[in-house]
């Protein structure tokens, strides 16, 4: 997870294209049939209460009207240079950013619920993991087993004892949501690292006000971009200096990084600088400074996009070029503050991920507003028999892998994939975790001319300074664009679309 | 503003330059060609020299013929003062710094890199050539004046300025000299209509011919142009007037005093040449230039020294 990339490695499909030639139909949506919850359709020809307009406008185009919009989509991408870097065998390429112009609709009310959800989520991991570099009352209290603890491959002991500031230590949380087809939703994953993704969620949203300007005429659609300005204050609010204006820095692994577009995005929509670790000195006095055509200027705080292993040779990998030497130490010090703080990925495993709700329930005495995928820990006896005799129901995922690499998806495995796995999993129990397979839901989606039921998911972005905690007015709904297929990830054959939070009509 | 970040503008400037410079000079050949056919010191060879690469044109290209000087010059992936690889390289240059600059301007040149790619990748016909270096002088122009117009008055603008100035005023050097080797007559008073003509071809060379009439309001004379392209104050492409440019970005950032110097110096030594003894003598001229692209390096390397300072170089601690 963390390093959840919205972009990254090996086979890429291409995003779909319209086929020139090709007869197109006006959409019409008495046809459509989706065999699980539809975001947008309560059933074939009937809109939710949210989507009424839009469904109504989609369906009053004429099919030259359709393609123009997409052909605007397409060049607005192309013209805003909106792209994500895939490695091939051909090199790195960078790739146009693969966008549906049908946007995913969640009424307000129900994000609300959602909000406040997430809001409880992340408050809890944040407690959770100061904990767990503190006294660890969670494992004295047997809440938490001690054997996942020493386990873990995320928790960085070099952490232990450092007291961020206002105990926050994952300072931005990327959650995943989906929904079953009785219309639950279900917290998928959450990315305490470094989760991207966020950027995509703004760029959609200004594309999508190119292709359908009349919708937002309405006023009904919520705006989204205030998250820029709700970041850089979060961010202020870490300094360690507060009685002079922060600088504040956005840390990229360089242009290479597949997520480098959204780091350079971020920081140009918070008019701050982007920097690479050789950007940066840790001085005599452990403060941070960055060369500048000045001279050495001081830095308060870094929101780094580097792993916590590559931040600082000194104090992990060695071998890293991409960290600051003494990067650490100043931290240590309280002269920076380091936005995610290093280790806030220990909570960040699809292992640790079974236990929220405990660790919910532990620090808050309340009860999870967003219910978990059920989810069956290997590591126990009776749960890993049930795994490994239910291998064709279940997802199997590995607990540290990114960008849905490494998954079993039982039902659509061959024999031999599941007998591999089953293997896998006897030999590192510790390391794997299933879920059934949910009935994702789907939303409508331009395909092959027409529009067609594809499976979506939804990350939305958590801020916690410790006073406050913000989340994005919805988030990046990623889609599966291969009919059929449950993976959303970019870097195999997802694309994304833009989500609008719908006030009610007389709000 | 970071170092890395002021470096990457400094050459992003002056890769645009070199694109637009690199494009008005294939136009004005073309036009050239049809007046003077056969003259070598305007021939397609000569855009070669003119641009410092006869080297690696040689390596990959058995002839010095149009098709192959068009293609190594707007087209060529391995040099990297092909129109082509001039706007990625600022392309990229822009894309690791582009959090600074204006969205449009990224906007502007990632479709000006994609267009061009489009155009050469379907070859250049000799019939749409014209209209595509135009795209590309007008692609370029667009992209100064989006600096001028939306960036705002601070270093990011200063390192763009400088980098663009001192890209202009190596290529104003470069044309000068080359288009001029074969055309100085042993005795100013002797010129002959053609070679007026010619003298008239360097001006054009550098979109100055309008502008030297107006200065001069006199005929197209050696001694004129030569003053004029080194020493006149307010043509844009003289050399004088880049390097005065310079001089007052220099002094608009911290720390300027030895890049001041540098330019002034430059700046300076252009006054004390004579237009009449280095239009009468080739090798003379060709010596002087010599030692104006010296001082050129130097200024390069001040720039370098102060303010791209790499990771040993001392620096100074400021507040803030």
């Amino acid at each position: 997870m963390a390093q959840t990339e919205i972009s990254a490695t090996t086979t890429v499909r291409e995003p779909i294209r319209s086929q020139a030639g090709a007869p197109v139909p006006t959409i019409d949506w008495t046809k459509y049939e989706s065999k699980t919850y539809d975001e947008l359709l309560a059933a074939a020809g009937t809109p939710r209460a949210a989507a009424t307009e839009l469904v109504r406008h989609l369906a009053g185009l004429a099919p030259e009207e359709v393609e123009d919009l997409k052909t605007t989509a397409e060049v607005a991408i192309q013209v805003m240079g909106i792209t994500f870097t895939v490695y091939s065998d051909a090199g790195m390429i960078d790739r146009a950013w693969p966008f549906d112009i049908i946007p995913r609709i969640i009424p307000a009310d129900e994000w609300q619920r959602t909000e406040a959800g997430l809001a409880q989520r992340v408050r809890a991991l944040n407690m959770f993991i100061d904990d767990l570099y503190h006294e660890q009352r969670i494992v004295r209290d047997g809440v938490f087993p001690v054997e996942l603890l020493e386990e873990s491959v995320n928790f960085r002991p070099q952490c232990v004892g450092i007291s961020p500031p206002n105990a926050v230590w994952a300072h931005i949380c990327g959650s995943d949501l989906v929904r079953d087809g009785d219309g639950t939703v279900y917290v998928l994953e959450d990315n305490l690292r470094i989760p991207s993704g966020v950027s995509y969620m703004l760029e959609n949203r200004n594309v999508s006000k190119r292709v359908l300007p009349e919708l937002f005429a309405t006023g009904r659609i919520l705006p989204v971009d205030d998250y820029p300005a709700q970041l850089y204050d979060m961010l202020a609010s870490m300094s360690p200096r507060q009685d002079v204006e922060p600088s504040i820095v956005v840390m990229t692994p360089g242009v290479f990084n597949s997520a480098y577009f959204e780091h350079a995005f971020l920081a140009q929509q918070m008019g701050v600088e982007l920097v690479e670790g050789s950007d940066l000195i840790v001085g005599t006095d452990d403060c941070v400074y960055m060369r500048t055509i000045e001279g050495l200027s001081r830095v308060d705080v870094i929101y780094r996009r580097v792993d916590d292993m590559f931040i600082d040779p000194e104090a992990f990998n060695p071998d890293s070029v991409l960290g600051v030497r003494g990067l650490l130490r100043a931290w240590r010090a309280g002269t920076v503050a380091l936005c995610n703080a290093p280790g806030a990925g220990v909570a960040d495993d699809k292992v640790v991920y079974a236990f929220v709700p405990k660790i919910i329930k532990y620090y808050l005495g309340e009860d999870a507003l967003i219910p978990n995928v059920p989810s069956y820990l290997c590591m126990n006896p009776k749960e890993r028999d049930y795994v490994l005799a239910n291998l064709d129901k279940l997802v199997v995922k590995p607990a540290n892998e990114s960008g849905g690499y490494g998954m079993l998806v039982g039902p659509h495995a061959s024999a031999q994939k599941r007998a591999e796995f089953a293997e896998l999993i006897k030999a590192n129990p510790r390391n794997y975790m299933a879920q059934p397979t949910l009935s994702l839901s789907t939303t409508p989606t331009l395909c092959n001319g027409g529009v067609e039921p594809r499976h979506v998911d939804l990350r939305p972005f958590i801020l916690s300074s410790g006073q406050d905690v913000y989340v994005t007015t919805g988030g990046l709904t990623r889609v599966a664009l291969v009919k059929g297929s449950l993976v959303v990830n970019s870097s195999q054959g997802g694309g994304s679309k833009d989500t609008w939070i719908i006030s009610s009509e007389d709000a | 503003m970071l170092s890395r970040v002021a470096e990457n503008l400094y050459w992003m400037a002056r890769y645009i330059e070199r694109a637009e410079d690199t494009a008005r000079l294939l136009r004005v050949t073309r036009h050239l060609m049809l007046d003077f056919p056969g003259t070598p010191s305007l021939g397609w060879s000569s855009l070669i020299t003119i641009t410092g690469a006869e080297d690696l044109f040689d390596e990959h290209y058995p002839r010095r013929d149009e098709a192959s000087v068009v293609s190594f010059l707007c087209a060529d992936r391995n040099h990297g003062g092909s129109i082509l690889a001039a706007l990625g390289a600022a392309r990229e240059n822009l894309r690791t710094t582009r959090e600074v600059m204006p969205r449009e301007i990224w906007e502007e040149i990632n479709q000006l890199y994609l267009t061009v790619g489009n155009h050469l990748s379907g070859g250049i016909a000799q019939r749409r050539r014209d209209d595509f270096l135009r795209m590309v002088i007008r692609g370029c122009q667009t992209l100064v004046g989006l600096v001028e117009g939306s960036l705002s008055h601070g270093p990011a603008r200063r390192f763009c300025e400088i980098g663009r100035l001192l890209e202009r005023a190596d290529m104003t050097t470069r044309i000068l000299d080359v288009r001029s080797a074969n055309l100085l007559p042993r005795n100013a008073e002797d010129l002959t209509p053609f070679e007026n003509l010619q003298w008239m071809s360097v001006l054009k060379s550098l979109s100055a011919h309008q502008m030297y009439r107006q200065r001069t309001r006199n005929r197209v004379r050696g001694p004129d142009v030569v003053r004029f392209i080194l020493q006149d104050a307010n043509f844009p492409r003289s050399v004088y007037r880049c390097l005065d440019d310079l001089c007052r970005n220099f002094t608009a950032l911290a720390r300027h005093q030895d890049a001041v110097n540098a330019a002034a110096m430059s700046r300076d030594a252009l006054l004390g040449a004579s237009g009449d003894e280095l239009a009468r003598a080739p090798e003379q001229l060709h010596e002087f230039v010599d030692g104006v692209q010296i001082g050129f390096q130097r200024i390069d390397q001040t720039i370098r020294e102060t303010w791209f300072a790499g990771l040993d170089a001392p620096a100074p601690v400021i507040s803030g």
